[in-house]
């Protein structure tokens, strides 16, 4: 029996083992529903591997393959390169943690990309390595306390910067790199849509809290992802061959410590001078982020204001930066 | 068709034959002219494959377990350090039972660094769950490639054919290459009943709990014990094919009245077989035994093979450091199991490239006749004299 029915596809189905308000599980949801019945998915170690197969249980309903931690992207490979010329019409996606991309998986990822294989690479970044029980990963921001970086009395946690794994992938000049977040829905859905008319190596970087890593509350969430969206330091933009195509305005400028107040991670910035001090360091690394993508200014057709407006109804759609040609 | 090829073109001929759609990997010597012979029959049209050149062998192996789990037949080679960046992924294959088939051109491990033959690669992998097949010569090489693909696809797992570098990569030969049409016929395309598709999704690679790895570790125990049956009946099946043959699990030489062995693995067997000629024309009863199989390890196959012996010995390239010889420990754990007191002397030898000359493994046979009761533990060959009087072995 032919089970690709598009209208009735939950990719990933209740019955999972994610923690609630986990935003991998949100996330990972949103595109797979997005990317449809017809595509093979790989998925690299890591929590989404982990609460969605359980014994001989599996909360997939599109076919699903999980090798080790590191060589998801190198998986794909060779099942994009096994479905070359054949009749079928199935896209292949990778699935991968921050670690799983930043990191262990980095190297795959590079010639996955660099040998152009016809595959979506989703990594779903919570900042730190949370299968294992929260230990940093290249991704993890500046200051963020981990397990393995945690504040002391000789520390004010994770002392080196998140890696610019956007610039790294668009720096192989792929079609399509993007950030995209949880918080962003119609956004979200324009860019895996987009990714999956292109053909060639496409990368997604979809933000994805973690209430138990970033010690917020689970309903909170969406408002986290929202956050690191408006305050900048989480810009959500699009490049097409190492270009920038695509830049979300911020509708509404926040300060960092909105969004830090919110998470247990960065408590103890707001202790003392030595937490004022890396305060004002994520508050410079934002606005660098501001600048560098012209996050005010962007001339697109809509800003993080009404593309929460849209999620509540609104329309769809994504615009160019200014300059680009649609 | 009877040609004068090197052996790793000889082998890629092989490959060749057998179809593979797609072809993965990450060159080192001496693996490395396998994969440019094929790389460019790929280019010059004469083989339908997708070539992969990933950017490491840990990836090469990778993109082979996709391929095989997308449904397609796949082949990679590598050896010594690239072999080991693969050992998470080969591990992996075997669990997942996939029908990869490689090719490893048996090299030494370092440090020090070394690109000469022995076995210390693959065998430190001999518990990866692969079939493991050690052959003697390019023919040999050719025909078992063929055979492993058969194997692999029949029983589900992975399939390594082990050839020894330089001795057999870069060595011409003489070798007889089945029709394409032959093959064919012997070798159906593979059908992986386990195929990722859209149409009927599937998980493949889930997670396990301790209330059932247990059992799976224990059905692919059992998966490559019955291996054995399938490499037997695939050896006889392209004997009646191709009329050749170089054994199954085992090849015995003038075992009959024999009541010394020898066995050994891979290319020295061709000296060994001489050894015995000469050392019978001096009236010894000896005899030699070729391990083709580790893995599956035929432990029935060399108990019934070794009835009639008074003394084994073996002779390996390889050494699990603080232990002794991999295979003598196996053997002597299989007659131990059988309640058979057999004396199993141990001999490593030919690390790194080190020639295994006639007169080294008439030395292996004249050590073990002079020994006493007691089994020779771990005797290193040809062990260069002045550091044998600067740090003294046994
Ligand atoms: C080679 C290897 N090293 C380490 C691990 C242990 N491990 C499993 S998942 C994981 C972290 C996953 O982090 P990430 O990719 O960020 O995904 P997340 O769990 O955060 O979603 C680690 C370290 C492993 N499985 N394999
Ligand atoms: S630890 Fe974090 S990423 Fe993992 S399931 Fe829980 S919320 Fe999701």
């Amino acid at each position: 029996m032919d089970r690709r029915d598009p209208f009735r596809l939950n990719a990933l189905t209740s019955g999972h083992r994610a923690c609630s308000g986990c935003g991998q599980a949100m996330a990972a949801r949103m595109v797979g529903d997005l990317i449809g019945p017809d595509a093979i998915f790989v998925n690299a170690t890591g929590c989404l591997q982990v609460f969605t197969t359980h014994n001989a249980q599996s909360a997939w309903q599109v076919p699903w393959l999980h090798s080790v931690f590191a060589n998801a992207a190198a998986v794909a490979s060779g099942v994009e390169a096994a479905r070359r010329g054949l009749p079928g019409s199935e896209r292949v996606v990778v699935q991968a943690g921050d670690g799983g991309t930043f990191d262990i998986g980095l190297q795959c990822l590079s010639g996955m990309i660099e040998r152009g294989h016809d595959a979506l690479f989703v990594c779903y970044d919570n900042e730190a390595y949370m299968n294992t029980g929260v230990q940093r990963s290249g991704s993890t921001p500046h200051a963020a306390r981990t397990t393995t970086s945690p504040p002391g009395r000789l520390s004010e946690g994770k002392r080196h910067l998140k890696k610019d794994m956007l610039a790294i992938v668009a720096a192989h000049h792929m079609p399509y790199a993007a950030t995209a977040s949880v918080a962003f829905f119609p956004d979200l859905k324009a860019k895996v849509e987009k990714a999956m008319r292109l053909r060639g190596p496409r990368f997604l970087h979809v933000f994805s809290p973690c209430p138990l890593g970033w010690d917020h509350d689970a309903a909170a969430s969406v408002q986290v992802a929202r956050l690191a969206v408006e305050t900048g330091l989480f810009p959500l933009v699009e490049l097409e061959y190492g270009a920038v195509t695509g830049v979300m305005r911020l509708a509404q400028r926040r300060p960092v410590e909105d969004y830090l107040r919110l998470q247990g991670r960065f408590k103890h910035l707001f202790k003392d001078a030595h937490g004022a001090a890396e305060l004002r360091h994520l508050q410079a690394l934002a606005d660098a982020n501001i600048r560098r993508y012209g996050l005010l200014d962007a001339t697109t057709a809509w800003d993080t204001g009404e593309a929460g407006r849209a999620q509540r109804g609104g329309r769809g759609g994504y615009a160019p930066a200014h300059g680009a040609a649609s | 068709m009877r040609r004068q090829l090197e052996g790793s073109r000889a082998v890629a001929e092989a490959v060749r034959l057998c179809r593979p759609r797609v072809i993965a990997a990450y060159p080192i010597t001496p693996q490395t002219h396998i994969v440019e012979h094929l790389s460019q029959m790929v280019a010059d049209g004469e083989l339908a494959a997708e070539c992969i050149n990933t950017e490491s062998e840990f990836a090469a192996a990778s993109v082979a377990l996709g391929a095989v789990a997308a449904g397609a037949r796949a082949y990679t080679a590598s050896a010594a350090q690239g072999l080991l960046l693969m050992t998470e992924v080969l591990f992996n294959i075997a669990g997942l039972r996939l029908p990869v088939v490689m090719t490893c051109a048996n090299r030494a491990v370092g440090a020090p660094i070394n690109i000469f033959n022995d076995h210390q690669d693959s065998l430190s992998l001999r518990d990866a769950g692969w079939i493991q097949l050690y052959v003697e010569s390019n023919q040999e090489a050719v025909d078992s490639m063929i055979q492993a693909y058969r194997i692999a696809e029949a029983c589900e797992l992975p399939v390594m054919v082990c050839m020894d570098g330089f001795f057999l990569t870069h060595t011409f030969e003489p070798v007889e290459l089945p029709e394409q049409a032959q093959v064919d016929a012997w070798l159906p395309p593979l059908r992986f009943s386990r195929a990722l598709d859209p149409v009927a999704p599937a998980t493949l690679g889930g997670g396990s709990e301790p209330d059932n790895y247990l059992e799976y570790r224990r059905a692919q125990h059992q998966a490559l014990d019955h291996a054995a049956d399938e490499i037997v009946s695939t050896a006889a099946a392209f004997q009646s094919t191709f009329g050749r043959t170089h054994g199954a699990l085992i090849d015995g030489y003038r075992l009959d009245d024999a009541e010394r062995v020898l066995i050994t693995l891979g290319s020295v067997m061709g000296a060994v077989r001489d050894t015995v000629d000469a050392l019978r024309e001096r009236g010894e009863r000896v005899g030699a035994l070729k391990l083709r199989c580790v893995r599956p390890f035929p432990a029935a196959g060399l108990v019934h093979a070794l009835r009639g012996a008074r003394r084994v010995a073996v002779l390996e390239k390889a050494i699990s450091a603080g232990a002794g010889g991999i295979i003598a420990a196996e053997l002597r754990a299989a007659m131990h199991a059988a309640g058979i007191a057999l004396p199993v002397d141990g001999f490593v030898g030919g690390l790194g490239g080190r020639d295994l000359t006639p007169a080294s493994i008439e030395a292996v046979f004249a050590a073990s006749a002079a020994a006493g009761p007691a089994p020779i533990g771990c005797q290193f060959v040809d062990v260069d004299a002045a550091d044998e009087a600067a740090r003294p072995g046994e």
